[in-house]
């Protein structure tokens, strides 16, 4: 569905665009989206497969260095117990996304919505919600994360709970400002006179236009989130061993950081190399759906679009 | 523009009190500060003597309005932990990190709107394109990741810079090249992407056509109109890093807040983590109000009468 929008876009596009620009950027967009693609089968079939290999303890293999010397499956190393660097890559891809995907999904819903209502209502409810937002937003986020998990203990819901929280307030505050200024326009203005209710123009005039705004921001949150998910697991308050994430496994790598440098290295790098192609296919999509940041413009078409 | 400034305080000053409210319950959440700061085998009567002394034993909600009316008379408690008065405490680790923000942000501005600039010149061209790629990467490298890497090569391998502390110049260099990363390459997107649409605007076609000089409308014209988004993002960078620099202080070594409070909480010392909130707060605050009117100032259209 998305695919299609995207195509359609891309026909018109391309006559502004020279050919080459946009096979570049289809070559990083492309090797972007193999990545991730590969990511979705580690996260599929990668537990089933390497789950036994990642918890064996092999100490003939005992902090080998990246390379065949000690089979396929040491090479990118193994730990100090011998566990196999790779299978807990792989491992560790299920809990990285899942976090990731669930606190995107949450936090869009929660301040998606509650933008609607602020930017739609005004008034005292705007008033209310937006306070709640600077409360959101000025309260230390990593802070935030350490009081709750520390009481709730850290579990993977909590988590993202915490993490679904400090994103809130950006989702929030989009939507609210893209529903002040869309609420005001004619084909509102037409549907409100046609008797629509307010659930019925948020959700079937107002939701498709703010759509495409919010999918832009997913996308590059998606990486943002990654990294503090990472960040928290790094400082020893997130998800806790014997579960596996990049994050915890890079901040277990440092104490071997003389010895064994790939421990905390290649974890590290998948991360960045997980952002960097979320990052880079948000900006991919970015430049097909509108070129010269005038989406505005084009919101009609967009809307048509984005509402089959 | 008083009557703004001085409607926002009250708002502020509302959020305030509401975060005050729940960081004092949340931060009691977290425990009993007797069970980490006694020894473990301390009797029933040490622990309710500790307790009695610092004015645990009391009702929550007692210790609460005592604690408010402190507030209100600019006293922010004691650290149950060094016996310091904790605004002290929490005003003498502030500097230390409002420096490495302050000195990161304006690399990062400095550098992001001058990269940015030349990117959007040509946009698609082999200088934006390199720009593109490296600056996504910057934003995309996970800080601790980077700063461990940076330490291991700088520091261990290459002996170079100390690997942490805090004191001259090169104990500077590695936390703030990594603090830089991010935000320039997320800043980076914003002044291109904005950039690309003031040079695509009529007003640029028409002081062109007047035969005005191209780094006049570049760096004048141009640049004014696109500081707007530039300014959001680099503010709400700002803020973060305001709010504190809990990885880069802690990996580093460097006596900031964030290393204050991340130390405080795990020690239950409520005093200081209620302190470093109240502080923070009240920075962002002030941050949020520098913000806008720099707004005001950029764009003449927005008022806030």
């Amino acid at each position: 569905m998305a695919m299609v929008a995207a195509e359609q876009e891309m026909v018109t596009v391309r006559r502004r665009v020279p050919w080459w620009r946009l096979l570049w950027r289809d070559k990083f967009a492309l090797v972007s989206a193999l990545w991730l693609a590969l990511l979705l089968v580690c996260f599929a079939i990668g537990p089933a497969l390497l789950a036994d290999d990642a918890v064996r303890v092999n100490l003939a293999a005992r902090n080998a260095p990246p390379g065949l010397d000690s089979g396929w499956i040491n090479l990118l190393g193994a730990d100090a117990l011998g566990r196999p660097l790779l299978a807990r890559l792989v491992l560790g891809t299920r809990n990285t996304l899942a976090i990731a995907f669930s606190v995107v999904l949450v936090a869009l819903c929660v301040g998606g919505l509650l933008g609607m209502v602020a930017g739609y209502l005004g008034g005292v409810t705007n008033a209310l919600i937006m306070r709640f937002a600077d409360v959101l937003s000025s309260f230390p986020s990593l802070l935030l994360a350490l009081i709750v998990l520390y009481v709730l203990g850290p579990q993977v819901v909590n988590l993202i709970i915490v993490l679904a929280t400090t994103r809130t307030a950006i989702y929030l505050r989009v939507t609210r400002a893209e529903v002040l200024e869309i609420r005001e326009r004619v084909f509102v203005d037409a549907a409100r006179a046609l008797g629509a209710g307010r659930a019925h123009i948020l959700r079937r005039h107002i939701a498709p236009v703010v759509a495409p705004t919010l999918g832009t921001i997913m996308t590059i949150d998606f990486a943002s989130v990654m990294l503090s998910e990472s960040a928290l697991s790094f400082l020893g308050i997130g998800i806790q061993p014997p579960e596996v994430t990049w994050g915890l496994m890079v901040s277990q790598g440092r104490n071997y950081l003389g010895s064994a440098w790939w421990l905390a290295f290649f974890p590290g790098l998948a991360i960045m190399l997980t952002a960097l192609s979320a990052n880079l296919l948000s900006s991919w999509l970015r430049t097909i759906t509108d070129p010269t940041q005038r989406w505005r413009l084009e919101a009609p078409r967009t809307l048509a679009e984005g509402g089959r | 523009m008083f009557g703004y400034i001085g409607r926002r305080s009250l708002h502020s000053a509302v959020a305030l009190a509401l975060l005050i409210v729940a960081v004092f319950f949340l931060a009691r959440l977290t425990g009993d500060p007797a069970d980490v700061l006694l020894p473990v085998n301390a009797d029933q009567a040490l622990r309710d003597e500790f307790r009695a002394l610092n004015g645990l034993d009391r009702p929550l909600l007692e210790q609460f309005l005592t604690f408010a009316g402190n507030v209100l008379q600019g006293d922010l408690g004691t650290s149950i932990r060094k016996q310091q008065p904790a605004l002290d405490m929490v005003l003498e680790a502030y500097p230390v990190t409002l420096q490495l923000a302050v000195v990161a942000m304006s690399i990062v501005l400095v550098s992001a709107l001058a990269v940015g600039s030349l990117a959007a010149y040509r946009p698609g061209g082999v200088l934006d394109r390199v720009v593109s790629v490296s600056s996504l990467t910057a934003a995309s490298a996970p800080d601790f990741w980077v700063a461990i890497t940076a330490i291991l090569v700088f520091s261990v391998q290459l002996r170079w810079l100390p690997t942490s502390g805090y004191g001259g110049l090169e104990y500077w260099l590695l936390p703030v090249g990594v603090l830089v990363l991010r935000p320039f390459g997320m800043l980076v997107q914003v002044v291109r992407a904005s950039m690309i649409g003031a040079l695509a605007s009529p007003f640029v076609r028409t002081a062109r056509i007047k035969g005005m000089a191209e780094r006049r409308i570049i760096y004048v014209h141009a640049l004014r109109n696109a500081l707007l988004p530039s300014v959001t993002v680099a503010g709400d960078q700002m803020v973060g890093m305001i709010n504190g620099l809990v990885i880069i202080e802690s990996i580093f070594g460097f006596p900031g807040i964030g290393k204050l409070m991340i130390d405080a909480v795990f020690a239950r010392d409520f005093a200081v983590v209620q302190a470093s909130i109240l502080v923070t707060a009240v920075a962002i605050f002030l941050l949020f109000l520098v913000i806008d009117l720099v707004y005001v100032a950029l764009d003449p259209r927005i008022r806030h009468s």
